[in-house]
């Protein structure tokens, strides 16, 4: 018999996604795992144990897992935060958010005011200027803070960049002549200051804050990343796409492995510049790297763009704004090959897929290599997936393949789909969460943080309400339930990394990771899931409340 | 002596149409010229064993003085710390990712100051590439790649029957009429018509104008070497030079120009550049190369007259 000691928790309510016994009282654990969830009769049957009631009046569901994030959202905090919406950084201050141009060009002076050194760049992200009118932000709204040092905001789709005057001088973009999409002119000849695209937001990147350099491998940003976690119940992340070099791997290693470090990070390693071949024995290298908070050895392939960039691939009838089709990012051969062996090795490959040619176009590629190479089991998963229609969600029940849905946008672009992208009924169809369960597909929701603020909850809110900024309903009929929701952020991910076997619901022999409530969430109004209140969370055993984090 | 700006030569088409076998043929007959050769990534060997001196992280030194790096998604940040760390080079050949828009990346190289898109040169397989234009998924990708182009490789010409070409030709005229197409197997292109001619009094071209491992390449093209008359308008030869029908394929001259010293003019296909002249040249003769019997000798000389 162990002589370990046992925990046993009280708690107002356990929500354990057990369909065996979904609601108990008492949770034990032992060694950071649970030796049982019921009542406290059935669990003093393991013998010693210390009863802990500080969760007597809270509610406890399995530690969230966040199936689509990535830990840069804790490298962002670095930065001033400009979006349109409230936002909680890691000290778990909610930043307001900002509600015009002049309200952003203020936030940015109060920093300013607050720079040691006359040279070091004014860097802010979350820009959203569809929410300012017509209005473009340009750069004599930046210089007027300073003409001197650089400025630089990222916008909150993290795919245009605006700049002062200063930071275009430094980049060699202050000239007449350009002639890129990817650069808006003013009537002067020269460049606003808007800069869309990873080519024109590169060349001025470095010098307004956003190195490359600085932003992979950043041990500050993975602590703060952390601390995010704790506040929104999450005990699991996945850090999507990541080209983990040894140095951000041994880093992480050392991070996640410290006594204190409250999340398992799930990072995938993504296929980029690499033949299929290499790809996977990197991949295979990397499983063998792995520990029990830093999960390693699966792929990310991104097969096409986004939707709100216009590079998400469509199929017929293509935009409704009529913009041309988007761009694929990997020759449909090299996904082909990379699923083909994977599925040989075992090598877990989730795909981002934007616009339903995209969709279409990994479903056939994973239909040709099931044929080659016949894997029961091998939960490669579609993330996004955004556009899918119901005979896709059919075939990819049929091919094994899960889902992880991204409904954050119905509230953040919901508005923009509906009038300019790919309009009114797909917007409606879009993230169809109630297809992909009816259809079998096993069904994650994310938050793409920092693309949307990492919060499970607020994206189960999202899937179960479909509400836009607006206050426009897209689509009743996807809606799903809170139940099924919550199912979702909890086991319903863990699935599509392979973890449900050891997390993802509160049942014996899994880890104790647990999401620690103030207010359940199946009594309050589903309008009012995303305000339940969070206490923080249970790692493995180990207690993390929000107010320390 | 290193140029103050390089010239950018765009190597696009979708995978299988030969660009790794056209990026060995140009470092073959690059005769000591410094190329530095951009790759997406050194998957699959990029460069032909032989020709690889060294090997260090992603960069290969290639025999002559030459280079080849890969730049997977950072091809920008490639091309801004690449003047600093090999000031030697002289010349870029960026071999594009099979399913990207070689406009779009001409495009992007355009933001840099140091470089000029020489040429946007597209490959495409002639016996695959209408299917692939037909293909649901690639098919738009296949004729945005082809419409950008300034020259077009129809390259594998082997594989298929004259006729066959032939419909391919017209298809790819209809397609793309803006794009001059040069039909070859084995990527089989005189080097020059791609990576430029040597400075000199008469700029200058490789014996013969042979492309490697081809004897009788020499008899596809046709050369001119014509004086260029004082006070030239570089801009205005380069637009008439670069206008349909007048198949050049290839051209080079450097001039005196009012307000700028000499001034070098590059065409290539439909698209022209007039650059300062690199320090200490002087003027030089016009010389022009098109496909043998496609040249149209009057409108060339007109063009001359009338600049």
């Amino acid at each position: 018999m162990s002589t370990s000691k046992i925990t046993i928790f009280r708690a107002r309510r356990i929500l354990t996604m057990n369909p065996a016994r979904p609601e108990a009282t008492h949770v034990a654990v032992r060694d950071g795992r649970i030796l049982g969830a019921g009542s406290l009769e059935e669990l003093q049957g393991w013998g010693a144990h210390d009863l802990d009631d500080r969760f007597a009046d809270k509610v406890l569901m399995p530690g969230f897992v966040e199936g689509h994030s990535h830990t840069s959202e804790g490298t962002f905090w670095r930065y001033t935060y400009l979006g349109r919406f409230d936002r909680m950084d890691p000290d778990g201050k909610v930043w307001p958010g900002v509600k015009s141009i002049d309200e952003v060009v203020a936030r940015l002076q109060e920093k300013e005011r607050k720079l040691a050194s006359a040279d070091e760049p004014l860097s802010g992200w979350g820009l959203d200027p569809i929410y300012y009118g017509d209005r473009r932000v340009v750069r004599a709204d930046f210089d007027r803070i300073s003409t001197q040092r650089t400025i630089g905001v990222m916008h909150a789709s993290g795919h245009i960049l605006n700049v002062n005057s200063r930071a275009l001088e430094l980049a060699g973009l202050l000239r007449t002549g350009l002639n890129h999409p990817g650069v808006t002119l003013g009537s002067d000849g020269l460049p606003t200051g808007e800069l869309k695209g990873p080519e024109a937001m590169t060349l001025v990147g470095k010098h307004v804050g956003f190195d490359r350099e600085v932003l992979a491998n950043d041990e500050p940003g993975l602590r703060r990343f952390a601390r995010l976690c704790v506040r929104q119940g999450v005990t699991t992340a996945t850090d999507l796409a990541n080209l983990l070099p040894d140095d951000a791997v041994s880093m992480m290693q050392r991070v996640t492995g410290e006594a204190q470090f409250p999340v398992r990070i799930v990072s995938f390693r993504r296929f980029q510049a690499l033949t299929p071949e290499q790809a996977v024995e990197i991949a295979v290298g990397l499983k063998k790297q792995a520990t029990d908070r830093l999960r390693l050895g699966a792929i990310k392939l991104f097969v096409d763009g986004s939707i709100q960039g216009f590079s998400a691939r469509l199929r017929w009838p293509g935009y409704y704004n009529g913009a041309p089709n988007g761009l694929w990012y990997t020759p449909p051969e090299a996904i082909a090959q990379l699923y083909r062996l994977a599925l040989q090795k075992d090598v877990l490959v989730h795909s981002h897929t934007n616009g339903d040619q995209a969709t279409e176009m990994a479903l056939d590629c994973l239909d040709g290599a099931l044929r080659d190479q016949p894997a029961p089991d091998h939960r490669f998963t579609l993330q996004h997936c955004q556009l899918a229609d119901a005979a896709q969600f059919r075939r990819m029940s049929r091919l094994g393949m899960c889902a992880n849905l991204f409904p954050n946008h119905h509230f953040y672009w919901g508005d923009q789909h509906y009038e300019t992208t790919v309009g009114p009924e797909r917007a409606t169809r879009m993230n169809a969460c109630a297809t992909a369960l009816a259809s079998g597909v096993p069904l994650a929701i994310h938050s793409d943080a920092p693309v949307t603020p990492l919060g499970p909850l607020f994206t189960a809110w999202c899937a179960v309400n479909r509400l836009t900024a607006s206050g426009r309903v897209l689509g009743t009929s996807e809606r799903i339930s809170v139940a099924d929701a919550l199912r979702t952020i909890t086991l319903g991910a863990a699935w599509t990394l392979k973890l449900d076997g050891e997390l993802g619901s509160i049942e014996v022999g899994k880890h104790a990771d647990f999401a620690v409530l103030e207010d359940d969430p199946l009594e309050i109004a589903p309008e009012k899931l995303k305000d339940v209140r969070i206490w923080g969370t249970v790692q493995a055993g180990r207690l993390f409340p929000a107010a320390g984090a | 002596m290193k140029n103050s700006i390089l010239p950018v030569t765009v190597v696009g088409g979708y995978l299988g149409t030969g660009k790794t076998t056209l990026v060995n043929n140009l470092l073959r007959a690059a005769a000591g010229r410094r190329i530095a050769v951009l790759v997406n990534d050194f998957g699959t060997t990029p460069i032909d064993r032989d020709l690889i001196v060294a090997t260090d992280g992603d960069t290969l030194e290639i025999s002559g003085g030459c280079v080849c790096c890969s730049y997977g998604s950072d091809l920008m940040e490639r091309l801004m710390t690449l003047p600093e760390q090999r000031p030697d080079v002289e010349r870029i050949v960026l071999e594009a990712s099979g399913v990207a828009l070689p406009g779009m990346v001409a495009n992007a190289v355009t933001l840099l100051e140091p470089y000029r898109i020489d040429a946007v040169v597209v490959m495409a397989d002639a016996e695959t590439v209408q299917a692939q234009a037909d293909d649901a998924y690639l098919g738009d990708t296949i004729l945005r790649q082809l419409t950008a182009a300034d020259l077009i490789i129809l390259n594998r010409c082997d594989l298929v029957d004259d006729a066959a070409r032939e419909r391919t030709m017209t298809w790819l005229a209809q397609q793309a009429p803006d794009a001059r197409v040069l039909p070859t197997s084995y990527a089989d292109v005189a080097p020059e018509l791609l990576i430029g001619l040597r400075d000199g009094p008469t700029p200058r071209r490789q014996a013969a104008l042979q492309a490697p491992g081809a004897p009788d390449a020499a008899s596809l093209y046709d050369a001119l070497e014509l004086d260029m008359p004082p006070d030239i308008d570089l801009q205005q030869l380069g637009s008439r030079l670069a206008a349909p029908g007048t198949g050049v394929l290839r051209a080079k001259g450097m001039a005196r120009d009012e307000s700028r010293g000499i001034a070098a003019l590059h065409v290539v296909g439909k698209r022209f550049a007039v650059d300062p002249a690199p320090p200490g040249a002087t003027p030089t003769k016009l010389v022009v190369i098109g496909l043998r019997g496609h040249l149209d000798r009057n409108a060339i000389s007109n063009a001359l007259r009338k600049a």
